[in-house]
């Protein structure tokens, strides 16, 4: 089973942090593994994630977008209809019961989009625990909204200036934070990123999406998907619909990366097609890095995926060839979020639309006995701003 | 006997403890810190520590972070970095210890910057993520060419991991004060020297303390219980504040010497 004992997939992962946080690591893996095996514990977990996140979602045959693009039959993991609108909160509610059971009361976070951030404050106001999150300024500037939300759940905004001021630069002050409050404080972490043994927990925790579609479409289809499409950025979206289906050899994973303007023009967010193996975060994996090993400043229109590494886990489908990469530039999402507003109404997250839009390219060339699965991770309120600015509107 | 082990004894016999002062390659300038080298040894510096910039330093607190920006700027390089101890070694044997972050050595290649790194006359290697289980293929090449490897050892750290610290540390153990990044604090953190006594019963091999070791009152009150103190974000706030200075080099070697004078 993946990974190792020492948290490997392969030569990827592991545990490149500070001696102060060692221990830490040590204690969250064995409390996660313990709550693993237990049924009180994964019960309660259940009883959120029905009850309180509106799981299961459903698996939405997006009829009109499958005769637009007259090919393959598309359908949509409606993971934008969880409460606070993403994929996110299915980690947030199994690490913030994680937390109460360690004993801790505080937790930080960082976040990108927001959507992280948000599914954080949502969960600590429910579980009664303190918590703060750290943002870059970049992106408090274009996510205002998520911004205000988290506050508005009785969470701190912690604007971050160092670096390139993004989803980079948040985790690198959380993890500050943590160095430093380590003793009362959980650092609940957004995705299948970091040391061991976060990109496995979260993986797991996301595992649902999955699990729930590998039944839906079994029941809609009487059979398996010939391909799952999702984006990449840190990957605990794509991870959670891809791992249930690691055996299913015949079920091809797609992994969409964010191009930003072009991956010639060096400016993306594309660390499995331009990136080179390094550590970062306490993990070793693909990474955008220059010729010195420093890390480079990356750029996506979508925030989430504005991040120069990825999970160690794609990194080895990488290298077994058991995913595909392909990269979606900004322009593409952009169109996508679009297509997808006007066939279906329904607005997807900027991220999400990266996967939208590969597919818009993939399905008219396949036949219409073929079946995608678009893991559509987000809704797109939040990128209301951006989509205007892109589009020239003034709001 | 290589350099650190003998600047060890040498300490000991004195009975004082070894001052470490830490600054960063090429902050502001790589002339600059070839000059701050010599000086500090000159002001009483047993050991320096070089710290080569990387761009995400989450172990270092604001003032480390901003001396890798002013050296960044000009992009200095883990190669620009044992070029600068090979002409070190032209004027000088003082023990000389390269602390950064694992990505620039395993970027470089472990085995390369190794056998650079000893050539040039690089005494020991201390990467701040870097902890003793990630360590194989650095300690594989750093033994075979006697290159020290330091590790780190924190408040956090449980006695058995203690012992494997100490055990795979060669030169000296870093032991780090406090929970949290490094940075100037007025006090010492409660219990360290309780931690340090404890330290001591493990281990025979020297201990340095660092993260929060700003002035010469902190260094008096840990020098019956350790054999280093390591001194960084504060020699840095001097250089910080002199940097238009022309008298730079000597403001640090002042300071340096108030901070010799409590080893």
């Amino acid at each position: 089973m993946l990974p190792n004992r020492r948290g490997y997939f392969g030569e990827f992962g592991g545990r490149f942090v500070p001696e102060t946080l060692m221990n830490a690591l040590e204690e969250l893996e064995q409390a996660y593994s313990s709550a693993k095996r237990d049924g009180r514990f994964q019960k309660e977990l259940k009883y959120y994630l029905s009850q309180y996140a509106g799981r299961p979602t459903p698996l939405y045959f997006a009829q009109k977008l499958t005769k637009k693009l007259g090919g393959a039959r598309i359908y949509l993991k409606r993971e934008d209809l969880c409460h606070t609108g993403a994929h996110k909160i299915n980690n947030t509610l199994g690490q913030g019961l994680l937390t109460k059971r360690m004993g801790k009361k505080r937790v930080i976070a960082e976040t990108g989009a927001g959507q992280h951030g948000v599914a954080t404050a949502v969960a600590a106001a429910l579980l009664g625990l303190e918590c703060e999150v750290y943002m870059g300024t970049e992106d408090i500037k274009r996510q205002s909204l998520n911004v205000f939300r988290m506050k508005l759940l009785g969470s701190k905004v912690i604007p971050v200036k160092s670096g390139f001021r993004t989803l980079k630069d948040a985790i690198n002050e959380a993890l500050r934070d943590w160095v430093t409050n380590i003793r009362i404080t959980h650092y609940l972490l957004g995705s299948t990123v970091g040391p061991h043994p976060y990109p496995v927990m979260v993986r797991d925790f996301q595992s649902i999406i999955g699990k729930e579609t590998k039944e839906q479409i079994l029941k809609q289809e009487g059979r398996l998907p010939d391909y799952l499409v999702a984006c990449v950025g840190g990957g605990s979206n794509s991870l959670g619909l891809f791992h249930p289906f690691y055996r299913d050899k015949r079920v091809k994973f797609i992994g969409v990366e964010a191009a930003g303007r072009g991956i010639k023009t060096g400016k993306h967010s594309s660390p499995l097609l331009a990136g080179s193996i390094g550590v970062l975060h306490g993990s070793k994996s693909y990474l955008l890095q220059d010729r010195d090993g420093q890390i480079k400043e990356t750029h996506s229109i979508a925030p989430g995926l504005d991040y120069p590494g990825v999970g160690p886990e794609h990194s080895f489908y990488k290298r077994t060839g058991r995913a595909k990469y392909v990269p979606i530039t900004d322009k593409e999402a952009l169109k996508a979020f679009l297509l997808l507003a006007q066939t279906e109404g329904i607005t997807p997250a900027l991220e999400s639309a990266h996967a939208l839009a590969y597919v818009a390219k993939l399905a008219p060339k396949l036949s219409k006995n073929r079946v995608i699965i678009i893991n559509l991770s987000g809704r797109g309120d939040k990128d209301v701003h951006i989509v205007a600015q892109a589009l020239g509107v003034k709001l | 006997m290589n350099r650190i082990e003998a600047k060890f004894k040498e300490v000991k016999k004195k009975k004082r403890v070894a001052l470490i002062p830490f600054i960063t390659v090429g902050d502001p300038n790589l002339e600059t810190t070839e000059a701050l080298v010599p000086e500090m040894e000159r002001r009483g510096a047993d050991i320096v520590e070089l710290g080569v910039p990387f761009s995400d330093p989450i172990a270092d607190g604001p003032t480390i972070q901003e001396a890798d920006i002013r050296s960044l700027k000009h992009r200095t390089s883990l190669k620009d970095a044992l070029d600068l101890v090979k002409e070190l070694r032209k004027k000088t044997e003082i023990p000389l210890v390269l602390m950064t972050y694992y990505n620039l050595l395993y970027n470089y290649g472990i085995e390369r910057f190794v056998t650079q790194a000893k050539g040039n006359g690089v005494d020991g290697v201390i990467a701040a993520d870097l902890p003793v289980e990630e360590a194989s293929e650095l300690k594989r090449y750093a033994r075979r060419s006697n290159l020290d490897t330091i590790f780190l050892a924190s408040p956090t750290s449980p006695p058995q991991r203690l012992k494997l610290i100490a055990k795979e540390s060669k030169g000296f153990i870093y032991y780090v004060s406090l929970t949290g990044v490094t940075g100037v604090r007025k006090k010492l953190a409660e219990g360290l020297v309780f931690s340090l006594k404890r330290l001591k019963r493990l281990t025979e091999k020297p201990i340095a303390v660092g993260f929060g070791i700003s002035k010469p009152e902190h260094i008096r009150k840990i020098k019956r219980y350790a054999d280093g103190a390591v001194v960084g974000s504060a020699i840095i706030s001097v250089i910080g504040k002199n940097l238009k200075s022309k008298d730079l080099v000597q403001k640090v070697g002042d300071f340096v010497q108030r901070l010799a004078q409590a080893c």
